[in-house]
């Protein structure tokens, strides 16, 4: 019936222009753990598909000058969590990739595909715009880049225009007394999609908060960059009044519908709890760098 | 842990109640086993179904010419082409109405749900049998749907079948069933304490991990050959022959191994629509249901919306029960009426019971068995009231339920007067548990309680129609045959009692499942039967072995065969009067069995008697989260009457099997609908089943009490342990969070909006 096409670039070139040259009806393979599953379920039928995993760029962990971390797109959760140093730096950003699905799945799924794959429940997202994560994006038109929070759209849908292809994620370096923790609310222990998620990134210095953002996931039809949890957060010990601040701030930013897996008012409680628990774990790690 | 109560027939057995391997485990874990989809035949082709995008819609004409014309289609099937049974005459296949399977296995008034089947294409392949049923064109008067119990049964709610009558009105209400016992009223008068609630549960199905599938090839000469999993060979071969008219002389069942059924492979869904494709294509035919399919359009087991009474004197004893029982059948009759109506009470000496089911139907798929069938639901409601009473008298929960228990000449409301109770003994052993007599710390830590439950289970086992063959090969070992797929294990406990009874190493018994042509007629693997009858007939075909291996022997030695004995797999003189001969092995007799008389071996066919009930008490400590609402099993222990466990790994099995479906049940498990009456949760991601790591270890106290009417002592222990947990885990949480549950799944969001309300 309908071919399918399949391409491996070597290339991030080649796989601009393959992709662009398809005019919407390529699909990018990464890991393939959503891609493969919307074909089966007949959600998606495209015509090319673009693997990436055979272009460098894509699929290594580099050290920045500076200090910070770049994650090429289709790194996949497991080859994250064998990097000799990337789990002590953000340990939230890497239990929050690495709740993504089965043993199975996390050796294929990637940050990349997670955010590009526009779910307002994507668990890597939240830590990633907590991380302050700036991504790249390459397209015909070349490159450019922009903060995570800007690229989802809306569910299943994503801000990179037509031909552009997700290349990596930057994380910036780490001041000390930082460190980050993701929490989600799932009903069962593993294998299961977030209710609510919440990545929470902070530095501390001397016991008062000097940096902190929030990033809030499966509440609104994108992932959030809750601001004002974060101011909230700073210039505080974490005392209660400043946490139950931010957690308020976290269920104003709450904007969730009624479905097969949450309440709306269900939602809304649990964006704050989480947002306590999380800020609790990430000050916890945060103490010990 | 197993405790031992009867000494008899145990301390001398060499593989009865040991963990032998299983027969079918080596290809099970290296990827060998033949599943339903793995079947595959020169010359096949696919078939696929095309469901009803409605939830309830008259069928006013299908158009199938387009289908036909696409290049790659084979043939098309409607509901044209299956047997119709006419509603005015009723055709039962053991409890299943023909009646009903004819138009669940493909729509023919009416679409009854989202998901009915409406046509079936086979085509070259599956995309091409997709692409066809999309060019099928139904015409369709779309009507008013009704999902829910009770708006099914308001007066104004849309009736799905003109036919079905309740109160001479048409009624949503397909049926009733009632047990009686006493006088009720009377009964209620003389209590000192009355508790009275309505309970309401979701859908869930039994969730097996193999969908649905089958090849069937239906040869020129008019035979056909059907591969697929089921609990049942011979329900698969009459089923499907009532279906489409091929007698079943001509039609043979071949069961590949199951991948779970728990209930729900015993009806079929694909195997009538490949025959009829097979059949119109010349081609051999393959279908497999995607999981999409199965979970919106096979099983589930049934809803339920229950009032459950119960009156007590203040020393705790129960003087009357009531019950009424509004049972989810889905779109067409035959929901599990039997389970609640007869199992609520039956664990309890009562004088005065009265349990009435109602078999409602609505716009879901038609509900199959599902471990229990229905017991759970009156179980759960039964167990939480009187957990109420037991708090409100300030009794232990299990004081009261020891304090009336049915023992020896109780009769029950459903009309069985009980020979041998067991109820009293796993109620003490709970009591007497460590697990209930540790304390347990109700406040751990700040926004999290902990809370212990406990609850009781009835089920009622079953014995039926079983078959086995025993061969001693020509180079002396053993092949045994049953009529059984084996869902649980039952190889492995027929391998202990064959090498027992045989005096030989079980290394050297097969034990294999014949096809409806190798082996004489087995009813269903279900009702907890299927160890307890084949046990039965296989003893029965061992011990026929056994008397000709003496007379072959007698034979060879020129004695009388009363004068042999067999022992340890060897035939000997039975005394010094006997003759002094040397020890003829199995392979000795076998190798010479030409000359003594021809081959070895002999089978058993009876209707098997004498299963007595399950009986069941558990004790479950849960934690809550208060903040998420979240709920989770700390700690669970099941006590349970097993009689003799033939092969104890594969009875810790069923326990901890059916325990973790209960937790599954109780927590997280429901079908959702959405406003058109589509299933939303079609899916393992999205329908909660228990995953591991949500479950700790389940204990399971092996209660080893002989039922005196099996050659081993067996009783049934499949499907008691699914029938406490709902309740005992409610009753746990309920002393975590002083509040009750009525419904279930407790799931967060519920949970949670109660808590903010206390």
């Amino acid at each position: 019936m309908t071919d399918i096409r399949y391409v491996a670039p070597q290339t991030l070139d080649e796989a601009v222009s393959a992709f662009a040259a398809a005019q919407g009806s390529a699909r990018i393979l990464a890991g393939g753990t959503d891609l493969l599953v919307q074909m089966r379920a007949g959600i998606v039928r495209p015509g090319l598909i673009v693997d990436i995993k055979k272009i460098t760029e894509m699929t290594e962990i580099a050290e920045t000058a500076e200090g910070g971390f770049r994650i090429g797109a289709a790194v996949s959760g497991t080859t994250l969590a064998e990097h000799g140093s990337f789990g002590k730096a953000w340990p939230g950003v890497l239990e929050a990739i690495n709740l993504i699905g089965s043993k199975q799945v996390q050796g294929r799924a990637s940050p990349g595909g997670n955010l590009c794959n526009g779910s307002p429940a994507g668990d890597s997202v939240p830590a990633m715009i907590a991380a302050g994560a700036v991504v790249t994006v390459q397209g015909p038109n070349g490159r450019r880049s922009m903060p995570v929070e800007a690229v989802p759209a809306g569910p299943h849908r994503t801000s990179l225009a037509p031909g552009e292809i997700l290349v990596s994620f930057t994380l910036p370096p780490r001041p000390a007394g930082s460190s980050d923790a993701y929490l989600r609310m799932i009903p069962r222990t593993e294998m299961d999609i977030a209710v609510v998620g919440l990545g929470a990134n902070l530095t501390l210095q001397g016991g008062v908060v000097t940096a902190a953002r929030i990033g809030l996931g499966a509440v609104a039809p994108t992932v959030l960059l809750v601001e004002e949890a974060g101011k909230a957060l700073i210039g505080s010990r974490l005392d209660d009044a400043a946490l139950e601040a931010a957690a308020a701030a976290c269920r104003a930013a709450c904007k969730p519908i009624n479905d097969k897996r949450g309440t709306i008012a269900y939602r809304t409680k649990v964006a704050g709890v989480l947002l306590k628990r999380t800020v609790a774990i990430a000050a916890a790690r945060a103490g010990g760098n | 842990m197993n405790v031992v109560t009867d000494k008899l027939q145990v301390e001398d057995n060499k593989w009865i109640g040991t963990r032998t391997i299983r027969p079918d485990g080596a290809d099970k874990v290296t990827g060998r086993a033949s599943y339903a989809a793995d079947n595959a035949m020169p010359g096949m082709i696919w078939g696929k179904v095309l469901r009803s995008p409605h939830a309830h819609a008259r069928i006013r004409s299908i158009d199938t010419s387009k289908a036909e014309a696409l290049p790659g289609v084979k043939a098309v099937v409607t509901a044209k082409d299956i047997v119709d049974f006419p509603i005015e005459t009723s055709v039962m296949l053991g409890i299943q109405d023909m009646r009903w399977m004819c138009r669940n296995v493909m729509a023919r008034e009416k679409a009854l749900f989202h998901g009915h089947p409406i046509a079936a294409v086979a085509a070259i392949n599956e995309e091409v049998a997709a692409a066809a049923c999309a060019l099928i064109v139904v015409d369709y008067e779309v009507l008013p749907h009704v999902i829910e119990i009770e708006d099914a049964i308001k007066p104004d709610a849309p009736i799905l079948h003109d036919f079905a009558k309740f109160e001479g009105k048409p009624s949503n209400i397909a049926g009733t069933m009632t047990a009686k016992l006493g006088d009720v009223e009377a009964g209620f008068a003389e209590a000192d304490i009355v508790v009275e609630r309505t309970f309401r549960t979701r859908p869930i199905h039994q969730g097996y991990i193999e969908p649905q599938a089958c090849t069937v090839s239906y040869s020129a000469d008019g035979r056909a050959t059907i591969w697929s999993s089921s609990q049942g060979q011979f329900m698969v071969r009459a089923m499907t022959s009532l279906l489409t008219g091929v007698p079943q002389s001509n039609i043979r069942a071949i069961p590949a191994e199951i991948g779970g059924g728990f209930g729900a492979k015993t009806i079929i869904y694909l195997e009538p629509v490949a025959l009829l494709l097979s059949k119109k294509s010349g081609r051999p035919v393959k279908m497999v249901m995607t999981r999409d399919e199965v979970m919106r359009a096979t099983g589930p087991t049934s809803g339920s919306f229950s009032t459950v009474k119960i009156g007590a004197k203040k020393d705790g004893t129960f003087v009357a029960a009531k019950g009424d029982f509004y049972i989810q059948a889905g779109c067409l009759p035959g929901g599990p009426l039997r389970g609640p109506v007869g199992c609520a009470f039956a664990p309890y000496d009562i004088p005065h019971v009265l349990s009435v089911g109602y078999d409602v139907v609505s716009n879901r798929s038609k509900v199959a068995a599902y471990r229990a069938p229905g017991a759970p639901l009156g179980a759960y409601a039964a167990e939480c009231v009187i957990d109420e009473i037991a708090e409100t008298l300030g009794m232990d929960p299990l004081e009261i339920r020891l304090k009336n228990t049915a023992r020896s000449g109780t009769k029950a409301a459903y009309g069985a007067t009980f020979t041998k109770v067991t109820f009293e003994e796993t109620i003490e052993s709970i009591q007497t548990h460590e697990h209930y007599k540790a304390p347990l710390d109700k406040n751990p830590r700040p926004g999290v309680k902990r809370g212990r439950g406990v609850a009781s289970g009835f089920w009622y086992n079953a014995g039926g129609e079983s078959s086995a063959q025993v061969n001693i090969t020509e180079d002396g070992n053993v092949v045994v045959t049953t009529g059984h797929p084996d869902v649980g294990g039952s190889r492995a406990s027929i391998a202990n009692v064959a090498a027992e009874l045989l005096g030989v190493d079980h290394g050297r018994v097969s034990v294999l499942i014949g096809d409806t042509a190798s082996i004489g007629y087995s009813n269903l693997t279900g009702g907890s039967r299927v160890t307890f009858a084949s046990a039965m007939v296989v003893t029965q075909s061992a011990e026929k072995v056994i008397g000709q291996l003496k007379e072959r022997a007698a034979k060879i030695w020129k004695i009388d065969p009363e004068a042999v004995h067999w022992e340890n797999g060897e035939a000997r003189p039975a005394g010094p009067n006997a003759g002094q001969f040397p020890p003829l092995t199995l392979a000795d007799l076998a190798a010479r069995a030409s000359e003594t008389g021809g081959p070895i071996g002999a089978g058993v066919q009876l209707n098997t008697a004498g299963a007595e009930p399950g009986f069941a008490t558990h004790v479950v400590d849960v934690e809550v989260d208060v903040d998420l609402g979240i709920i989770r099993v700390l700690r669970y222990t099941a006590a349970q009457d097993v009689g003799r466990a033939l092969h104890p790994s594969y009875v810790e099995g069923q326990i901890q099997g059916g325990v973790v479906q209960g937790i599954g049940w109780a927590l997280s498990e429901e079908y959702l609908y959405d406003s058109q009456g589509r299933l939303e949760n079609a899916g393992f991601l999205d329908y909660r089943m228990p995953v591991c790591s949500d479950v700790p270890m389940i204990e399971a106290v092996m209660l080893e009490i002989p039922n005196p009417k099996h050659p081993q002592g067996v009783r049934g222990v499949g499907e008691a342990p699914i029938v406490p947990p709902l309740a005992a885990i409610s009753n746990a949480v309920h002393d975590a969070l002083g509040t009750r549950f009525y419904s279930l799944p407790m799931s967060p969001p519920k949970v949670l909006e109660r808590l903010d309300q206390a």
